[in-house]
């Protein structure tokens, strides 16, 4: 009864890839409080930022306008933190021993969790862009402008939880991990996501405009409002290329040593 | 010669200044059931994790299935199956989800691993519970959930970290004769256990973990030999035993051990003389296990 049959080969990268995702879109749907606050924290903020902060900041046009390329990217940073409890989670649970003692690639199941902040949160962006419509948000994108700016989104979120995940992976504990992943979540509030940065004191405006979030920001509300885009596209696309690199190497390099250490 | 499954030689193992394993030796015959007994702390995870890939030896010779732990991991890895101290389960998925995504990632196609997963729910009396979240379940369906997910593919050897710690007595029954089942199938199981009676119960061979070595191999009546003839218990007036001595059983050495103990007992104190258990021998092995052997 026990008695069992052998397989014939050990499982693929691809079948190997395809379950984990499997299993963290399942975990992302089941963890329904989560789901809900990564739509709803941006939608109530756009809401908050539109009809009541909106009338006392003066962003030289329609505030809505102005502000939505922001929320969306607070949304994809918020949905994309989970990912570090997600990981932090597995790595302390010791199910990673089992995943680590079989014959596949066990830095999949960090990917799989990749995978599915990367659909939870173009899920909820499409969510955020919806009710922004309803509240007034009149982009003039073609349909051109709107697929690169969907790409930029994407682009963003994957950096983004690559490097949550990478925070996952170091953190000694869940809350830990959620923990780190908060304080970076500040970054889009000292960034031209809510207000323009020249209204910044000067040594703000240093921050704020040499930081990665802003180039990004502006190339959405570029993209997407027809406001000048410069080369901050360059800057976005590099910004968002090195820190993936950069989180992606540091996960890899953190899985190897905490896994070995267990 | 047996083949062995398990061989074992000069292993060495610190974490930062603390040595673990210093000079391990050890070998286990395929098909037969070993069992490592070792108070916590022994090292006895440290082993079953370098035997099962996880980390690395600092020093020694390490085969299991004849692959070496190094530099043969993937071959190992396909050897072997590890039910960690641990349950390692996911919580969020039901049992069913849980064996079919093992299965998957066995190898195993997607209608196999559907058979499976209703056998071993079976076998392990989880049909009930199939679709529930693991998270709902009980200590000891989580156990047998983890046990029944080692087994969803059929390897030569299987490692059980301290399978029984924390069950009660109807679970740690029911598992130590799945245990029994697996063994009669011709597996090579290699667990760990504070218990000795568990040891005693299911392995063919028990070794003593103490100070970063084996203190001593053999089976369970081989053991309690090694102690000497009998044990001298002190009992107090309740009948409850205040000290216990080995001796050879000599009338010479009976006498000897009664002469330096009858100033420090209290008066009333008894003496009950009995052949030793297995308890005995793991508290004579553990702490003065050098003045015994
Ligand atoms: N990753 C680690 N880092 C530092 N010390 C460790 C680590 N793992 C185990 N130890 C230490 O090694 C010793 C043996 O631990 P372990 O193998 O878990 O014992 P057992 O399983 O027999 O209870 C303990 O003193 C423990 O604190
Ligand atoms: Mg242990």
């Amino acid at each position: 009864m026990i008695a069992s049959t052998k397989p014939a080969k050990p499982a693929s990268m691809l079948t190997t890839n395809l379950v984990f995702i499997g299993r963290s879109l399942r975990h992302s749907l089941r963890n329904t409080e989560a789901l809900m606050m990564a739509i709803m924290l941006p939608v109530m903020l756009m809401l908050l930022f539109t009809y009541v902060f909106g009338g006392a900041i003066d962003s030289g046009g329609d505030y809505v306008n102005y502000v939505v390329p922001g929320i969306i990217l607070l949304c994809a940073g918020f949905g994309s933190s989970s990912t570090a409890v997600d990981v932090s989670n597995d790595m302390t649970n010791g199910i990673i021993d089992r995943f680590r003692t079989m014959p596949i690639k066990s830095l999949s199941v960090v990917t799989g969790h990749v995978a599915a902040s990367l659909a939870r949160n173009l899920f909820a962006t499409a969510v955020v862009i919806g009710v922004a419509l309803l509240v007034g948000f009149r982009p003039n994108a073609s349909f051109i402008e709107w697929v690169l700016a969907i790409g930029v989104i994407t682009l963003f979120i994957l950096t983004f939880t690559w490097l949550f995940a990478a925070i996952g992976l170091v953190a000694g504990s869940p809350a830990a991990a959620s923990g780190y992943g908060f304080a970076l979540l500040f970054l889009p509030y000292l960034s031209s996501a809510f207000v323009p940065t020249d209204t910044m004191p000067s040594w703000l405006q240093g921050v704020a405009n040499h930081q990665p979030i802003t180039p990004v920001i502006e190339t959405i509300r570029g993209l997407l409002t027809g406001t000048p885009l410069d080369n901050s596209a360059w800057w976005a696309v590099g910004w968002c290329l090195f820190i993936l690199t950069l989180a992606f190497v540091w996960s890899i390099f953190s899985f190897r040593k905490k896994a070995g250490r267990r | 010669m047996k083949s062995m499954a398990i061989e074992v030689s000069g292993l060495r193992k610190s974490f930062g200044k603390q040595s673990v394993l210093s000079g391990l030796e050890l070998s286990v015959p395929a098909g037969s059931v070993f069992a490592l007994l070792g108070p916590n702390g022994a090292g006895k995870t440290t082993l079953i994790h370098i035997l099962s890939t996880l980390i690395a030896p600092d020093g020694g010779k390490v085969l299991v299935g004849g692959y070496n732990v190094q530099t043969e991991q993937e071959l190992v890895k396909q050897h072997i199956s590890l039910t960690g101290q641990f349950a390692a389960v996911d919580e969020v998925l039901s049992a069913e989800e849980n064996l079919r995504m093992i299965g998957r990632l066995s190898g195993l196609s997607s209608s196999q691993s559907r058979t499976r997963t209703e056998e071993l729910l079976k076998a392990f009396d989880l049909v009930d519970a199939a679709k529930k979240r693991v998270k709902t379940y009980s200590g000891g369906m989580r156990r047998r959930l983890d046990l029944a997910i080692s087994l969803v593919v059929d390897r030569p050897v299987i490692f059980l970290d301290e399978p029984t710690t924390g069950l009660d007595t109807v679970s740690r029954r029911a598992l130590w004769d799945i245990i029994s089942e697996l063994a009669s199938q011709g597996r090579t199981i290699f667990l760990t256990t504070q218990y000795l009676e568990e040891a005693d119960q299911l392995a063919d061979q028990i070794a003593v973990i103490n100070g970063g070595r084996i203190v001593a191999t053999g089976s369970a009546e081989q053991l309690k030999a090694r102690v000497g003839g009998e044990v001298i218990e002190l009992l107090n007036g309740h009948d409850e035993v205040i000290h216990t001595v080995p001796t050879t059983g000599s009338i010479q050495d009976i006498s000897r051990t009664l002469n330096e103990l009858v100033h420090s007992v209290p008066p009333g104190t008894r003496v009950n003389i009995r052949r030793p258990s297995l308890d005995d021998v793991f508290v004579a092995l553990t702490t003065n296990g050098k003045e015994v052997l």
